[in-house]
């Protein structure tokens, strides 16, 4: 990790681009082998949360348990801008990605707050998001609780590419920021703040940036989702789970590595596919009894296991 | 109106601040967010339910039961994870994390155990008459629920500073090396502190049926949402500081259903992200903002 990342970048390029090769390869031929769209869809979607939340969490130790709050404000952006402005969809993607963009610099001093607050207060500013969204006053612009239907600019095959390229670009910023120096402040922002200031690191305005972009990544899938799903509630998009679920998985994978999100979206959304709809209450215990294993044995993740081996995890 | 919501608001505020005091205590000696908190409320809720239904026990006969069973749960599950976490690289986040995945197991076994559907207690089992003050009424139920908190807020106050465990607990809170330097018994009194805190929580649990209406498994992350913001308004580790964040909570927001009933669910998170921001370190004390 004290390498120089250049280096870094230079021995190991072949792996690291291999990583978007291999997911576009397998998201564009997916559909053709599997006929259940609506199951890779929504994986992807959650490897790409899982890589807004691993850009935050991995890199700079800030939890952010409302990370739901962007996705949510990027679906109903994209059902303002279909309905309100009456956008193409690609063009409301913008007003969905412009949104999130908006509530990440209003909400950027929480970073001021460390650990638990954090955590605790971005968890309060989607519920916050959402009670706004979802208010019966607000029923003009957002349809309130009654939710958004875009059957008008439903198009299944454009939404489902631009979710493959939004994985594809997110899994690139991921390797590139995780090899430069921008990426290595981040680490040493999460190791210690004041050393990283003091060491000419300039702390706020990476961590705002690193917020921004985790942003940027939350809102534009949640527009694209919302689009593909054309019509729902502000239950669905704010739903908790799906903050819950893009940290498990990154946890289970290891936080800080390009692969550990992209691992544990695909065996954990594998297993909440096999018995979390029928039975959410076992996958819940399940996932439950996983994070506090994690926790207490592999606090790295399953990438953990290789690192310890002295191997390089891209 | 003015009159009745805040009258109801101190009500509410004594429960929600004694609701807050187990959450609080655990913080304030363990540095560890019990995002469970709310779950062991609940969880509290479904004993003094199902003791009623089932047997017709009292709930103010559940009350005890309820501290002690969820007093020895919490103690024997402290062993085998605290002292694991606190030597780990970065307890704070890793504890939250942990009491994260806790929370989602006790959501799981609640939905396998009792079901998705709401359970709730008839109000008339604390007396059918209501209490009459200033003009108005409030079911009798509220009242002996804010006492019962009342006392049980002195109970913990007199705990902390009366007995040996309470001034250790103070001790800790101040500074735990120190207090493990003067030869204090540290792991000892966290884990009694850690039962106690849960403990409470199960106690207030009992009582909340009667506050919140009716709970639910997924309850339980409103709840510590709710516990936390006012543990952040109050004072951390002064029990009387969990009354005063309670208060602030209960009376803001019953004027908020009085007045502007439709926006009143924001209110706990509102005030969270208010206070957080505004005067995090005035209110708590060291080490919340960085940079």
């Amino acid at each position: 990790m004290l390498s120089p990342g250049r280096t870094h970048l230079r021995s190991h390029r072949g792996v690291n681009a291999l990583i978007p090769l291999l997911l576009l390869a397998a998201f564009s031929l997916a559909p053709l082998v599997y006929a259940n769209h609506a199951v890779i869809f929504q994986m992807m979607a959650f490897m790409v949360l899982a890589q807004g939340v691993n850009l935050l969490y991995g890199f700079t130790g800030y939890l952010p348990f409302g990370y739901v709050g962007f996705f949510g404000i990027g679906a109903y952006g994209m059902g303002i801008g279909i309905e309100l402005f009456h956008l193409p969809g690609l063009a409301a993607l913008l007003v969905g990605a412009l949104f999130a963009v908006v509530v990440a610099l209003i909400l950027s001093p929480l970073l001021r707050l460390s650990g638990a607050y954090f955590a605790i207060s971005s968890l309060a500013a989607s519920e916050v998001l959402y009670n706004i969204v979802a208010n019966p006053a607000l029923t003009h612009i957002t349809n309130g609780p009654y939710g958004e239907s875009l059957v008008q600019s439903y198009h299944p095959l454009t939404s489902y590419v631009a979710m493959v390229v939004l994985l594809v670009l997110t899994t690139v910023l991921v390797i590139v920021i995780k090899n430069t120096p921008f990426g290595r402040a981040l680490l040493a922002i999460r190791e210690d703040p004041v050393s990283a200031e003091m060491a000419g690191i300039a702390v706020v305005r990476t961590r705002t940036t690193v917020w921004i972009l985790s942003a940027l990544i939350g809102g534009l899938t949640g527009a694209i989702f919302g689009w593909h799903l054309s019509v729902f509630y502000p239950s669905t998009v704010f739903d908790l789970s799906i903050s819950i679920l893009a940290i498990v998985f990154t946890l289970f994978g290891g936080g800080g590595t390009a692969i550990g999100p992209i691992l544990g979206s695909v065996v954990l959304y594998g297993l909440y596919n096999a018995i979390g709809i029928s039975a959410p209450q076992y996958f819940e215990l399940i996932y439950g009894l996983l994070i506090v294993l994690l926790v207490l044995f592999l606090p790295g993740g399953v990438v953990s296991l290789l690192q310890r081996r002295g191997s390089y995890v891209p | 109106m003015l009159e009745y919501s805040i009258v109801a608001g101190i009500l509410f505020g004594v429960f929600f601040g004694f609701m807050a005091l187990g959450l609080n205590l655990i913080f304030g000696v363990m540095q560890v967010v019990n995002l469970a908190h709310g779950d062991f409320v609940v969880l509290g809720g479904y004993l003094a339910v199902i003791a009623y239904s089932a047997g017709h026990i009292n709930p103010v006969v559940s009350l005890v039961g309820a501290f002690v069973l969820f007093f020895l749960i919490a103690f024997a599950l402290y062993f085998p994870v605290i002292p694991r976490l606190t030597r780990s690289k970065d307890p704070e986040m890793l504890s939250l994390i942990l009491f994260f995945g806790l929370s989602q197991i006790i959501e799981a076994l609640d939905v396998i155990g009792f079901g998705n559907n709401p359970r709730s207690l008839p109000l008339a089992i604390m007396g059918a008459a209501p209490w009459h003050f200033l003009g108005q009424s409030y079911q009798m139920a509220w009242v002996i629920t804010a006492i019962v908190s009342l006392v049980m807020i002195g109970a913990t106050y007199l705990f902390l500073y009366y007995t040996r465990i309470g001034y250790a607990a103070r001790a800790i809170m101040g500074s735990r090396e120190e207090a493990a330097a003067s030869g204090l018994p540290v792991a000892q009194t966290s884990a009694i502190i850690f039962g106690v805190g849960i403990g409470l929580a199960a106690m207030a649990g009992v009582l909340s049926p009667f506050m919140i209406g009716s709970i639910d498994p997924s309850t339980g992350l409103g709840l510590t949402t709710i516990a936390f913001a006012i543990v952040v308004i109050g004072s951390l580790g002064n029990p009387l500081g969990s009354v005063l964040g309670g208060l602030v909570y209960g009376v803001s927001v019953m004027l908020m259903q009085t007045y502007f009933s439709s926006w009143s669910d924001l209110v706990p998170y509102l005030l969270l992200l208010i206070i957080v921001l505004a005067k995090p370190s005035g209110l708590l004390g060291k080490g919340v903002r960085n940079a």
